[in-house]
C-alpha cells in the first residue's frame, strides 16, 4: 500500500518491506525524542520552573537532549550479580518490540499505511499489551525487591486499565462499523454534523466520553503520573527499571515515549480524524497526511503530558478502584448508548 | 502453497521445542516465558490459516492476560531466582507419561476422523470467513446458545472465585 499510484512507483515487495521496516525503526526513536524534548524537557521546565534543562547550549537549552543521549551511551553496562542474565537482557527488547508492532497499522495518508489490517485497532491494542511481559521480565530478572514490586504494580495496573481502553474504543468501532484504522479515518472524513459535511465528523464530537476514557486509560497504560506507581521514585526508586543503566535504560525510555507517541497517534486517528483534513483529497492528502496527523497527535500528547506534569500520584488502591468501579462501568454505559443511537438513527 | 508448508514447519518445530522447554525448565518463571513462545506460535498458525481476528484474540487474551496472570501469581507468591528442580519435579512422571500418550492418541484419532483427507484451499472466500464481521455474525446468529452458556459458566466461575477469596 505504500506505493503512491499517481507517482507510478513500482518496487518489489522485498524493497518495500525493507523501506517500511526502516521507516518504522526510525519513527520510534524519533517520536520518543520529539516527545522527550518538547514535553519532558521544555514544557515541564516551563510549568514547574525547572531551570536546568533550559540552560545547556544557549537557546532554550537545545543541547540538553544531545548531552543526555551521549551520557547514556558512555555509561557502563551493569548487570546485578544475582540477576538472570538472559531474561534481564531480553526484557528491554520485548518492550521496544511491542512499541514497534503498534506502529505498523497507523495510517498517515489514503495510500500511506505500513500494513493495512482488517482488524487494525484491535491488533494495535493486542500488541501493546505485550509490553507487560517485558516489564515483568525486567522486574523479576533484576533480583531486586524494588524492581519486583514495581513490576507487580505495573502488571496489576496494565491489566486493570486494558479493559477501559478496549471499551473506550468499542464506541468508535460501533459508530464507524469497522475495526480498520483506515476505515475509521474514512468514515470520519465522509461523515456529517447534522447534515453539514464540510468538516466531516470527527468522532470526538459524538464519542467525547470515549475520548476521555481512552485518554485516562492510555495515561495509566503508559504509567505516567498520576498513574506512575510502578516507577514511583519516592517509594520504589525507579520500579522495574531500577537496575538498568546506559543503553538498556535508554531502550526502556524509548519504549515508554515511543508508546506514548503511538497511543497519541491512535487517539488522533480514532477521535480527531487522523490524517484527514477538510477539503484535501487524493495525492495532496498523501503529501499533507503525515504532517496533519503529527499536529493532531502532538495536540493529544500535549493533553497527556499536561496532566502528567500537573497532578500528584494516586494511591495503589485508589488506582484499582478508579479502573474497576468508575472507568469500566462508564465504558460499558458508553457502548450501550452508542449501540442505542446506532440502531435508532 | 509451499510457503505455507515451510512456515508451518518452522513454527511447529519452534513451538514443539518451546513446549519441551516449558516442562523441562528448572525455573518456573522460565517455564512461563517458554509458554509465551508456544502461544505466540499458535497465533502465527492462526494467521497462516487466514484467521486474523482469532490470531490477535490469542495474542491479547493468552499472552497479554493469561501468561501475565501466571507470572503475576508466581512473582506475588514465590518469585524464585534460582533453579529449583526439587519443587518442580514430581515422582508420578510415569503416570503422567501414560496420560500424555493417551491424550495424544485421542487427539490424533479425533482430528484424523474429523478432518482426515480434507484440504484447505486458500481463496478470498476463506479470508472473508476469518474476518471479524463474519466471526461476530457466526457467534451471535449460529452459535448464540453455546456462547450464552459459556458466558454463564464464566460468570459462575467469577462469582465462585470472589466467594472463595472473600472471607468476611
Amino acid at each position: 500500500m505504500t506505493a503512491i499510484p499517481t507517482l507510478a512507483l513500482s518496487i518489489g515487495w522485498g524493497t518495500t518491506l525493507a523501506i517500511k521496516t526502516l521507516i518504522i525503526l526510525a519513527i520510534i526513536p524519533l517520536g520518543a525524542l520529539i516527545l522527550g524534548y518538547v514535553f519532558l524537557l521544555k514544557m515541564m521546565s516551563h510549568m514547574q520552573s525547572r531551570l536546568g534543562p533550559m540552560d545547556p547550549g544557549g537557546f532554550h537549552g537545545w543541547y540538553q537532549l544531545v548531552g543526555d543521549g551521549l551520557k547514556f551511551l558512555q555509561k557502563e553496562d551493569i548487570m546485578p550479580a544475582q540477576s538472570d542474565r538472559r531474561v534481564f537482557a531480553a526484557a528491554p527488547a520485548v518492550v521496544v518490540l511491542s512499541t514497534f508492532l503498534v506502529f505498523l497499522v497507523i495510517p498517515v495518508g489514503p495510500d500511506l499505511v505500513d500494513k493495512s489490517l482488517n482488524v487494525g485497532v484491535f491488533y494495535a491494542l493486542a500488541v501493546s499489551s505485550l509490553s507487560v511481559i517485558g516489564v515483568l521480565m525486567a522486574g523479576w530478572a533484576s533480583a531486586n525487591k524494588y524492581a519486583l514490586l514495581g513490576a507487580l504494580r505495573a502488571a496489576a495496573q496494565l491489566i486493570a486499565y486494558e479493559l477501559p481502553l478496549l471499551l473506550a474504543v468499542v464506541g468508535v468501532v460501533i459508530q464507524a462499523g469497522t475495526l480498520s484504522l483506515q476505515g475509521i479515518v474514512l468514515s470520519q472524513q465522509h461523515g456529517a454534523i447534522f447534515g453539514f459535511g464540510g468538516l466531516g465528523q470527527p468522532f470526538i464530537l459524538t464519542q467525547f466520553f470515549g475520548f476521555a476514557l481512552f485518554l485516562v486509560a492510555a495515561q495509566a497504560e503508559l504509567t505516567q503520573t498520576p498513574f506512575d506507581m510502578p516507577v514511583a521514585e519516592s517509594e520504589l526508586v525507579a520500579g522495574y527499571m531500577v537496575e538498568y543503566t546506559g543503553f538498556r535504560f535508554l531502550f526502556f525510555f524509548i519504549g515508554e515515549f515511543g508508546t506514548a507517541f503511538g497511543f497519541a497517534a491512535i487517539a488522533a486517528t480514532l477521535f480527531l480524524g487522523g490524517w484527514a483534513l477538510p477539503g484535501v483529497h487524493g495525492t495532496w492528502a498523501d503529501i499533507l497526511g503525515p504532517g496533519v496527523l503529527f499536529i493532531k497527535l502532538m495536540a493529544v500528547a500535549f493533553l497527556m503530558f499536561w496532566v502528567r506534569f500537573t497532578y500528584p500520584r494516586l494511591r495503589e488502591d485508589q488506582l484499582q478502584a478508579l479502573a474497576w468501579k468508575v472507568l469500566i462501568p462508564l465504558g460499558l454505559a458508553n457502548i450501550l448508548l452508542t449501540g442505542v443511537f446506532k440502531v435508532a438513527f | 502453497m509451499w510457503e505455507q508448508q515451510v512456515a508451518f514447519w518452522v513454527l511447529a518445530v519452534a513451538m514443539a521445542a518451546a513446549a519441551i522447554g516449558v516442562v523441562r525448565s528448572r525455573n518456573i518463571v522460565h517455564a512461563a516465558l517458554f509458554l509465551v513462545v508456544v502461544l505466540a506460535g499458535a497465533a502465527a498458525q492462526y494467521i497462516l490459516l487466514a484467521a486474523e481476528f482469532v490470531a490477535w484474540v490469542q495474542v491479547l487474551i493468552y499472552i497479554g492476560a493469561v501468561v501475565v496472570l501466571f507470572l503475576f501469581g508466581i512473582m506475588l507468591t514465590r518469585a524464585p531466582m534460582h533453579d529449583d528442580a526439587g519443587a518442580l519435579d514430581n515422582d508420578q512422571r510415569w503416570g503422567g507419561l501414560v496420560v500424555a500418550l493417551f491424550v495424544l492418541g485421542v487427539l490424533i484419532a479425533l482430528l484424523v476422523n474429523a478432518f482426515g483427507g480434507k484440504k484447505i484451499h486458500f481463496s478470498n472466500a476463506l479470508v472473508s470467513l476469518g474476518r471479524t464481521s463474519h466471526v461476530g455474525t457466526d457467534i451471535f446468529r449460529v452459535f448464540v446458545v453455546p456462547f450464552e452458556v459459556v458466558s454463564m459458566l464464566l460468570l459462575a466461575a467469577l462469582v465462585g472465585a470472589v466467594v472463595l477469596a472473600r472471607k468476611d
